[in-house]
């Protein structure tokens, strides 16, 4: 199996790199970042404000198929140049995270491929680390989940 | 949560990751490993106790030597933490990709 999003997290560090390269041209790649209705489909998040400019802010909301609010997130966006960069912070809300920082860069590599690197900053090594750890535990959770659902259709 | 015994505290010393790509290629008594360093030895010991104790390496007395290896196992476990927040960012970047490798630009 090809790996083509990698991650890379030194040991000792509070940042981490994503990368990825896409068989899409940058500006394709781009506009799925910029235009909310594309990123609701590929974030699988409700975008409640999305301003792509120097000072503007965005804010993502998750809800369960019940209708209850699952996730709650938002941002200050720092820098916004359409095709090469976004800076911004990200924050879940009603978690222990702390909020972080990112920068997005994306590359164009030719004129149908495009890469984007993705360096986020956290307030500690600490909370780097967590956050890695949260879809293994949350992994671990769903297993934990289906498991109990199993036990509980044997009683 | 005793911090020593966290692998990620383990593996996030500079000394304790050069011990363990030492001992992965090889198994090796205490006094080998520690001629590779120019650390003083009881601080090799007390490394080599810190990746014990969090099982990354395993020990294995031979006549009156104490040799070191590998878990790999367990080093396996720490390669697998951070598979699943990949696979998660994996997921979204192929979805990014079928989207707009469909999208058709507004005229």
């Amino acid at each position: 199996m090809e790996r083509k999003t990698k991650i890379n997290a030194e040991n000792g560090k509070q940042e981490l790199v994503i990368t990825r390269e896409f068989d899409l041209p940058v500006e394709l790649l781009f506009k799925a970042y910029e235009e909310p209705e594309i990123v609701e489909q590929w974030m699988g998040t409700k975008v409640l404000k999305l301003e792509n400019k120097r000072h503007g802010s965005y804010q993502f909301e998750t809800s369960d198929p019940g209708g209850n609010v699952v996730f709650k997130a938002n941002g200050t966006i720092h820098e916004f140049v359409r095709d090469q960069k976004i800076t911004r912070t990200f924050e879940m809300e009603n978690t222990p995270f702390a909020v972080q920082l990112e920068f997005l860069e994306f590359e164009k590599l030719t004129d149908d491929t495009s890469k984007l690197t993705m360096q986020i900053v956290y307030k500690s090594v600490e909370l780097r680390d967590q956050t890695l750890k949260l879809p293994f535990a949350q992994g671990i959770n769903w297993a934990h989940n289906r498991l109990q659902e199993i036990v509980n259709k044997l009683k | 949560m005793n911090l020593r015994r966290d692998v990620f505290q383990a593996i996030a010393d500079p000394t304790r990751r050069a011990i363990l790509l030492l001992v992965a290629s090889q198994t090796m008594t205490a006094g080998a490993i520690a001629s590779n360093f120019d650390t003083a030895r009881p601080t090799v010991s007390k490394h080599l106790q810190i990746l014990t104790e969090c099982e990354l390496l395993e020990q294995e007395q031979n006549g009156r030597e104490v040799y070191y290896h590998i878990n790999a196992k367990k080093m396996k476990e720490v390669a697998d933490f951070i598979e699943p927040f990949r696979q998660m960012w994996d997921d979204r970047f192929n979805k990014l990709e079928a989207i707009m490798k469909n999208y058709k630009p507004e005229k």
